[in-house]
């Protein structure tokens, strides 16, 4: 084989060079206009506002807007408040999701109980209930226990939004493992826990794990509830990214520094799991 | 070690209004190798699963060393199966594969990699230990599902379909190696497997089932010589039995000539019986043509073609080595040897030797 034939893509049979670097270069079109709003807002927050604003690059680039977000205005929220308010938040209720979501899809996939179907559209159905007509209840309720302002409150509503996406995606990853390796251990004589730790987790870990991902994601993003029903102290990031427009005059640079710093965990996070989460996703059919 | 029993055990799918098993009746000697054999759909993996406590009772009892275990765990039935596909734990190496069961009845460390040592030294798998199921061959894998069943010391082993996954050479190496060895273990054993030579050549016994219910259990060699009815007389051997209708009265005739059996069942003959090895090619009075001529090396099988009864029908004869005919010929047949009558019902009535 010789080196040209060794680079690029391996052609199949009667496939041409040409349609080949065609198809390549639209690919790589497709990607640039989906990597446009991303690499103009890392851009965008190396400059200095006067750049930013008039879309122009006269006085170079900087990490400056970088430090400013990270040190706060008294009486704003601050990026240690908002980042720790969100590790908080995301881990805790990750953490009880999953703890919650295991049992529950290996009911429905493992040993099906009575009206498993019935079950497993009731939790779709909870996401069928637009976000802004659960607010206000959701809000009375709040007030009366006093949990307006404290990440409680979001915990518990993260727990509720990701708890249905989680037991729907497991139950797939546990529909996968075979049936006879889980006939092999009840012979082998397992124990329901020991079933579990020994030979349906690790089966479904990939699964698992893009689980766990996907309801870290979901719960470092969401807006909606955290801007309603928390105010300054126990906010989470994405409120700490919308405090850099109305403090601070002049923001475009600095809005989308705090942008990047926003998303920066949750990339991290996905690329670490990346080999995993492909696996997992490609495992079960998940849309 | 235990004798088995399956006392009108029943078993209805939900949303079926056929039983996939029918109040089946099987004694099971303690060390007998049984093997249950059937096309699909005859039930032979469901009443395995049943032993098994995978699958459970809708009536009748199961019974392992005259204990009713139909409300028993499958964990507390002190029995081991082989699956089809193995069903090793892909993350566990071979020898925690082995001793997986062990580790759960609690049986220390040392005396589990002691059992495992032994039986994967019996199966020569001591080089694999270490190894996992996805880095192994078939035949490899086979043998740690074997292993896994051995280490356990149980009562009964279950085996569905375990060498249906190998190769045709491996199949048949293995199938003499799992003989012996469940002779030398003396453990008993259900085997399940669809295929009639695998059934043959394995069981102490054999039980062919057929739509949920049982034919006939009796040794190959009665299975062949003896059918109960013209099921099993068509399941058994291959190639399989020849089949004719015949005329209820009168001296019975093939192709227009009377071959010397005279018995009509008291006027309820209908079907008349006999093997490849009845037909002989060359001589006799029954005129035919051959359709086509298989060489085995050892044996000839020729396909034939007869006038009976105003129709064409086809007819296997195991010729004699060297046979020189050729597809086209036209040749004489004659019957010799053993020649079965059956009823209406299909059942077999008698057994004539020519």
């Amino acid at each position: 084989m010789t080196d040209h034939e060794r680079r690029g893509t391996k052609l199949g049979v009667g496939e041409s060079r040409a349609g080949a670097i065609g198809l390549g270069v639209a690919a790589w079109a497709v990607a640039m206009l989906w990597i446009f709003p991303i690499a103009w807002t890392v851009f965008t927050s190396f400059k200095t506002e006067q750049d930013a604003s008039s879309q122009t690059l006269h006085h170079g680039l900087s990490f400056h807007r970088y430090s400013d977000v990270s040190h706060s205005t008294v009486g704003t929220l601050a990026l240690r408040t908002a980042f720790t308010n969100s590790l908080v938040v995301v881990l805790v209720s990750t953490v009880v999701v999953m703890l919650l979501a295991l049992p529950a899809a290996y009911a429905l996939a493992i040993r099906p109980v009575a009206k498993w179907r019935d079950v497993l559209f009731f939790f779709i159905s909870v996401k069928f209930l637009p976000v802004v007509a659960s607010i206000f209840p959701i809000y009375v309720y709040a007030e009366k226990w006093n949990l307006i302002g404290t990440r409680q409150i979001l915990v518990i509503l993260y727990i509720a939004i990701n708890l249905p996406l989680a037991i729907w995606m497991m139950r797939s990853f546990f529909m996968e493992v075979p049936r006879e390796l889980i006939e092999a251990s009840e012979i082998d004589g397992t124990s329901l826990f020991n079933q579990l730790r020994s030979v349906i987790i690790p089966i479904a870990a990939p699964g698992i794990a893009a689980t766990a991902l996907l309801c870290v994601i979901f719960a470092w993003n969401e807006y909606f509830y955290a801007i309603q029903l928390n105010f300054a102290g126990a906010s989470t990031m994405p409120q700490w990214v919308i405090g850099n427009v109305s403090t601070r005059g002049n923001f475009l640079a600095k809005l989308s520094a705090a942008s990047i710093i926003a998303c920066l965990p949750v990339v991290l996070a996905g690329w670490a799991a990346q080999k995993r989460m492909i696996r997992g996703l490609s495992m079960g059919a998940i849309k | 070690m235990a004798s088995v029993q399956y006392d009108a055990a029943t078993r209805l799918y939900p949303g079926t209004s056929k039983a996939a098993v029918d109040e089946l009746n099987l004694s099971i000697t303690d060390g007998e190798l049984l093997v249950l054999v059937g096309p699909s759909g005859s039930g032979k993996s469901t009443a395995l699963r049943m032993l098994a406590g995978l699958e459970p009772l809708d009536a009748g009892h199961v019974l392992i060393g005259g204990k009713d275990v139909s409300a028993v765990r499958p964990r507390d039935r002190d029995i081991a199966m082989v699956f089809q596909n193995y069903a090793l734990y892909p993350q566990l190496n071979v020898a925690a594969n082995m001793g997986f069961a062990l580790k759960q009845q609690g049986v220390r460390k040392e005396e589990r990699l002691r059992r495992v040592r032994e039986v994967a030294k019996l199966l020569d798998l001591e080089p694999y230990l270490d190894r996992k199921p996805r880095n192994l061959s078939g035949g490899q894998r086979q043998r740690v599902a074997m292993g896994r069943a051995i280490v356990r010391q149980p009562q009964v082993f279950l085996m569905d379909e375990p060498l249906s996954n190998l190769d045709a050479k491996l199949r048949v190496q293995t199938r003499t190696e799992l003989v012996e060895l469940q002779k030398r273990l003396a453990v008993t054993t259900v085997y399940v497997t669809h295929d009639q030579v695998e059934a043959m050549t394995m069981g102490h016994r054999v039980a062919v089932l057929r739509e949920g219910g049982l034919q006939q259990c009796d040794t190959p060699s009665t299975l062949y010589h003896a059918p109960a009815n013209l099921f099993v007389a068509g399941f058994i051997g291959s190639p399989a039995m020849n089949i004719l209708p015949v005329a209820r009265t009168g001296p019975v005739e093939i192709a227009g000539v009377r071959i010397g059996v005279d018995d009509d069942l008291g006027g309820e003959r209908t079907i008349i019986g006999f093997r490849p090895e009845a037909v002989v090619v060359g001589s006799g009075s029954i005129s035919a043509r051959i359709r086509v001529v298989e060489d085995l090396g050892s044996e000839v099988f020729v396909h034939l073609l007869i006038d009976h009864l105003g129709e064409e029908r086809r007819l296997v004869a195991r010729a004699e080595v060297p046979f020189d005919g050729l597809s086209g010929d036209n040749v004489q047949l004659g019957l010799r040897g053993a020649v079965h009558l059956f009823d209406e019902a299909e059942m077999r009535r008698t057994t004539v030797t020519l």
